[in-house]
C-alpha cells in the first residue's frame, strides 16, 4: 500500500491570537504604504487602461534597444518606450496617444515601421483609444468593489454578519496591498492583472471561510471555550490543510511564471503575492477579528450540534 | 455515504468517459481531425484571436453625424414651411442636438406647433418668452433611430466584410453603440479598416450653373457648396449642386471596378428598375446639364450629359487608382453606412506570437500538472493518486465542456486552468485532512472516511461558491482577456467539484471493497 512519504501528523499549538496585534500592525502598514504608493507613485497603466499605441517586434538576432531608441524619438512621436520583452531580440514600444483621431494613431504605427526597416517581424500591434481605457478602469473598480460585496453578502448569509465583516477586511486588505505591490515595482497594470486581483479576492475568502468554518464547528462543540482559545484551537487544527493548499496553487502560479511566457508574467506576479498575502490574512486579520466582534453563539447551532452528535453516535 | 447506487456509479464512469472523448480532438490537428469518420467528436475548443492570430477592432457608430443631419433636414422643412406660410422668424439653426430660433409674432405658436409636427413628428418642443423655440428629438424616438441605425451598420459592415473574403468573421453588436469586429487570421487590418472608413453614401444632384460662391458666401436657397475632389479641380475648390437629390445610391444593384476608354480606372454601376427609370428621366430632361455624382458630401465628378441615359447603367470616372476604385466598388455593393464609424480600439496578433503563447500556456498547464501530482503524492499516498485520477479527469471535464459550450479559449483562459489545477485539489486537502483528523479522534475506519467527506462536504461548497462569485462578476463586467479568464475559471471550479467529490469518493470506495484494508494509509 503506498503510503504518504511525508504526513504531517502532529496537531501545532501556536499561538496565533498573542501575534495578531503585530499582524494588525504590519497588516496596517502594508495597507497605507500601499495607498500611499498608490497616490503618489501611481501605476504603471498597460495600454488597455492609459490607451495608446503597443508594439510587440521581434528583430533578427538581438535588438540594439539604444540604436532603436534614438531612432524613433528622431521621429517626433512624443514619449515612445522601449524594453526587451522575454528573449533578447524581443522589443515592445509603446508610443503615447497622438494628438488626433484614429489616423494619428495608425500613422505613428507607420511611421515606427517604416523607421525600423524590414527584418522585423511585427508579433502584436494594439492601438487603444483614451475612451476605452477609461470605461475598462471604471469597469474594474465597479467589479472588484461588488465582489468585496458579494462575497460580505454571501459569508454573511452563510454565518453572521460578523464574519461577513471578517472576511471582507481581509479581502480588502489583499487587493489593495496587491495594487501597492505593483505601485512600488511598477509593473505593468493591465487586464489580466485586474483578473488577478479578482481571483486573489475570491481566493482569499476561500481560505477565510475554511478557517471560519472550523471557528464556527469549535464554537458549538464546546459551548463554554473562551473565543481567544476558540480561535488558536481552529487555525491549529486547519493548519496542515492550509499550508498544503497555499502549496498546490503556488506550484501551480510558479509554473505559470517561470513557463507561462511573458504576457501571463504580471499576472503570475499578482497571483503569487495574492495567495501568500491572502494566507497570512485569513490567520493574522480575519480570524482575530471575530475575537473584536465575537459572533453571537446561536440557540439553533444547538439543535444542530446535538443532531451531528447522534448521527456521529449511530 | 460509503453506499454507491449502480447508477451512479454509471453516472460518474459516463461523465468521466465523456470528459475524455470531447477532449481528444483538442490533441490533434484540425487537419488530421477533418480526417476522422464522423461518428467520432470531431469539434475542437475555438481558440481566442490571442491564441491563433487576428484582428480584433472596436468600432463606436457615430450617432451624432446622423442627428445633425436629421436637423439640418428639419431645417430646411421648416424654412420652406415657413415661407408658404409667411411666418416671420430669426435666427433658425441647428447646434448640436437641437434647432433654436425665435418668431416675429410670438402669438403665432400653435400654427408653428402644428407645422413642426408636420415636418417631424418626433420632435420635442419647448417655448420661452418672445416666441423662443427650440426643438430637440424626444429621447424614445433617438432610441428606436439608434437601434436601427446600428442594426442597419452591422448588416453592412458584415456585408463589406464579407466581400474582403475573410473566414469565420465575427460581427457583434457590444453596448448601445458600438460593434466588435473580430477577424481571423487577419494580420494586417488596413484594408478592413479603409473600407470601413468611409459611410460610402453616394447620390446624383444637378450641378447649378449659375450660381457661383466665393469664399465665406452662401449658396442660393435650394442648393449647397460641396468639395469638388474629381482629380482635376485644385484642392480647396468646391461646385454648386442643387440639393435636390435626382436618384440616390441605394438604388444601386451592382457595382465594379474596371477602367474608362482612356485606360484609367473606373467604377461602373448598375441601378435597379426604379433607379434607371428615375436616372433615365432626369438625363432626358436636362441634356447639355453637367451632374454631380456626390460621394460622402464631396464631389467625385461631374461629366456633362450628351445624351440620355437609359439603359440603367453608369460609369464614374475620376481620380481613381487602381486600389480606389475597387474599395469604391465593394461599397457601393455592400451598401451605404447609415453612420460614419469611429475605430476606438484595434488590436493585431501575429500568427507567431499566438503559436508561442499556445506552447508557453501548455508548457505551464504540464509542469503544473506535473509538479501538483508529484506533491500530492508525497503528502497522500495512495489517497494522492486518487486525488491525481480526479485531477485528470477534471482537466478533461473543463477542455470538454470549453469544447461543447462553444467557449472561447484565450491565453488568460490558460493561466485560469492553470490555476484551477492548484485549487482542485484543495477539496481533496480538506476531506483528506478530515480524515486524518477524525482517525486521530479514535473513530473507525469506515467511520473516519464517512465523516471525512460529510464535513468537508460544506466546507468545500462554501469556499468554491466564492470562487464562482467572483467568476461570475468578472464575466459580466470585464471585458476581453477577462471574460475568457471568468469563463475557464467558472468552468473549472464546477468540474473540480464533481471530481474532487464524486470521481474521489468512487476510487476510495471500489478500494475499499476490493482490499478490506484495516488502517487508512494517511
Amino acid at each position: 500500500m503506498l503510503r504518504p512519504l511525508i504526513t504531517i501528523r502532529h496537531i501545532p499549538s501556536i499561538d496565533f491570537m498573542g501575534l495578531h496585534k503585530l499582524g494588525f500592525v504590519l497588516s496596517a502598514v502594508l495597507t497605507i504604504g500601499s495607498i500611499v504608493l498608490f497616490l503618489t507613485q501611481g501605476l504603471n497603466f498597460g495600454i488597455d487602461f492609459a490607451g495608446g499605441t503597443l508594439i510587440e517586434a521581434r528583430t533578427q538576432g538581438p535588438a540594439h534597444l539604444a540604436e532603436m531608441r534614438s531612432t524613433l524619438d528622431g521621429l517626433g512621436l512624443g514619449a515612445v518606450s522601449l524594453q526587451g520583452f522575454g528573449s533578447p531580440d524581443e522589443v515592445l514600444i509603446r508610443v503615447a496617444r497622438q494628438p488626433g483621431g484614429d489616423q494619428a494613431q495608425m500613422d505613428a504605427v507607420a511611421k515606427v515601421q517604416h523607421a525600423l526597416g524590414s527584418g522585423v517581424d511585427y508579433r502584436r500591434t494594439e492601438v487603444v483609444g483614451p475612451e476605452v481605457g477609461g470605461e475598462l478602469i471604471r469597469a474594474g473598480i465597479l467589479a472588484t468593489v461588488l465582489a468585496l460585496f458579494a462575497i460580505a453578502a454571501y459569508v454573511s448569509l452563510r454565518f453572521n454578519w460578523q464574519f461577513g465583516i471578517g472576511a471582507m477586511l481581509s479581502t480588502l486588505h489583499d487587493t489593495i496591498t496587491t495594487v501597492g505591490l505593483f505601485s512600488l515595482l511598477q509593473i505593468e497594470f493591465n487586464l489580466t492583472t485586474l483578473a488577478a486581483i479578482l481571483t486573489i479576492a475570491g481566493y482569499s475568502v476561500n481560505d477565510t471561510v475554511v478557517i471560519y468554518d472550523r471557528v464556527r464547528e469549535t464554537s458549538r462543540k464546546y459551548k463554554t471555550m473562551d473565543f481567544r482559545t476558540l480561535i488558536n484551537k481552529s487555525l491549529n487544527e486547519t493548519l496542515s490543510r492550509t499550508i498544503l493548499t497555499v502549496s498546490t496553487v503556488a506550484l501551480a502560479v510558479l509554473a505559470l511564471f517561470f513557463f507561462g511566457g511573458e504576457v501571463l508574467r504580471g499576472f503570475s506576479i499578482a497571483m503569487l503575492w495574492g495567495i501568500i498575502v491572502g494566507t497570512y490574512s485569513s490567520l493574522f486579520i480575519a480570524a482575530p477579528i471575530l475575537y473584536y466582534v465575537q459572533p453571537r453563539r446561536s440557540s439553533r447551532a444547538k439543535k444542530e450540534d446535538t443532531q451531528a452528535e447522534t448521527q456521529g453516535a449511530s | 455515504m460509503l453506499y454507491f447506487p449502480k447508477w451512479l456509479v454509471a453516472l460518474i464512469l459516463g461523465i468521466c468517459a465523456l470528459g475524455v472523448v470531447f477532449t481528444i480532438p483538442n490533441l490533434f490537428s484540425t487537419q488530421t481531425v477533418d480526417r476522422w469518420p464522423n461518428f467520432l467528436p470531431k469539434k475542437q475548443v475555438s481558440l481566442g484571436l490571442d491564441l491563433r492570430g487576428g484582428s480584433y477592432l472596436l468600432y463606436q457608430v457615430d450617432m451624432r453625424s446622423v442627428i445633425t443631419e436629421r436637423l439640418n433636414d428639419v431645417v430646411d422643412g421648416l424654412r420652406s414651411e415657413f415661407r408658404t406660410a409667411k411666418i416671420g422668424y430669426v435666427g433658425l439653426g441647428a447646434s448640436n442636438d437641437a434647432i433654436h430660433f425665435t418668431l416675429r409674432e410670438p402669438d403665432r405658436m400653435e400654427e408653428v406647433r402644428t407645422l413642426v409636427r408636420k415636418v417631424d413628428p418626433d420632435l420635442d418642443m419647448t417655448t420661452g418668452a418672445d416666441g423662443a423655440v427650440s426643438l430637440k428629438f424626444n429621447a424614445v424616438a433617438l432610441n428606436n433611430v439608434q437601434r436601427q441605425i446600428v442594426d442597419q451598420s452591422i448588416e453592412i459592415v458584415r456585408r463589406r466584410i464579407d466581400e474582403t473574403g475573410t473566414k469565420e468573421p465575427s460581427i457583434q453588436r457590444e453596448g448601445e453603440d458600438r460593434i466588435v469586429l473580430e477577424l481571423p487570421g487577419v494580420e494586417n487590418p488596413e484594408f478592413v479598416k479603409r473600407i470601413l472608413g468611409k459611410t460610402a453614401k453616394m447620390t446624383f444632384q444637378l450641378v447649378d450653373e449659375n450660381a457661383s460662391v466665393g469664399p465665406g458666401g452662401h449658396p442660393p436657397p435650394g442648393d449647397e457648396a460641396l468639395p469638388l475632389k474629381d482629380g482635376h479641380s485644385p484642392p480647396g475648390a468646391t461646385i454648386v449642386v442643387q440639393r435636390r437629390v435626382l436618384v440616390s445610391g441605394e438604388t444601386l444593384t451592382d457595382a465594379q471596378a474596371t477602367f474608362d476608354q482612356y485606360g484609367a480606372p473606373a467604377v461602373n454601376f448598375k441601378f435597379n428598375a426604379e433607379g434607371a427609370r428615375r436616372f433615365g428621366d432626369a438625363t432626358k430632361n436636362n441634356v447639355g446639364k453637367r451632374f454631380a455624382i456626390v460621394l460622402d458630401n464631396a464631389v467625385i465628378s461631374a461629366p456633362v450629359i450628351r445624351e440620355p441615359i437609359l439603359g440603367g447603367q453608369g460609369i464614374i470616372t475620376g481620380s481613381f487608382t487602381t486600389e480606389s476604385a475597387n474599395e469604391l466598388a465593394l461599397e457601393l455593393r455592400a451598401g451605404a453606412l447609415p453612420a460614419p464609424l469611429v475605430p476606438l480600439e484595434e488590436r493585431t496578433v501575429g500568427p507567431g506570437l499566438g503559436a508561442d503563447s499556445i506552447h508557453a500556456g501548455a508548457l505551464a498547464c504540464i509542469i503544473g500538472v506535473i509538479l501538483v501530482v508529484v506533491f500530492m503524492t508525497v503528502f497522500y499516498g495512495l489517497f494522492g493518486l486518487f486525488a491525481n485520477v480526479a485531477l485528470f479527469f477534471n482537466l478533461c471535464l473543463m477542455m470538454a465542456s470549453l469544447t461543447v459550450l462553444g467557449a472561447t479559449l484565450t491565453l488568460p483562459g490558460i493561466a485560469g486552468i492553470a490555476l484551477t489545477l492548484g485549487m482542485a485539489v484543495d477539496a481533496n486537502v480538506l476531506i483528506y485532512e478530515r480524515i486524518r483528523e477524525e482517525v486521530r479522534g479514535g473513530r473507525s475506519l469506515i467511520s473516519s472516511l464517512q465523516a471525512g467527506f460529510e464535513r468537508a462536504f460544506g466546507t468545500i461548497f462554501d469556499s468554491h461558491l466564492t470562487t464562482l462569485v467572483a467568476g461570475f462578476l468578472m464575466f459580466f463586467l470585464g471585458s476581453g482577456p477577462v471574460k475568457g479568464f471568468a469563463v475557464t475559471l467558472s468552468i473549472g471550479v464546477i468540474t473540480s467539484l464533481f471530481s474532487a467529490i464524486l470521481v474521489t469518493r468512487l476510487q476510495i470506495v471500489s478500494w475499499l471493497r476490493r482490499t478490506k484494508p484495516k488502517a487508512i494509509p494517511i
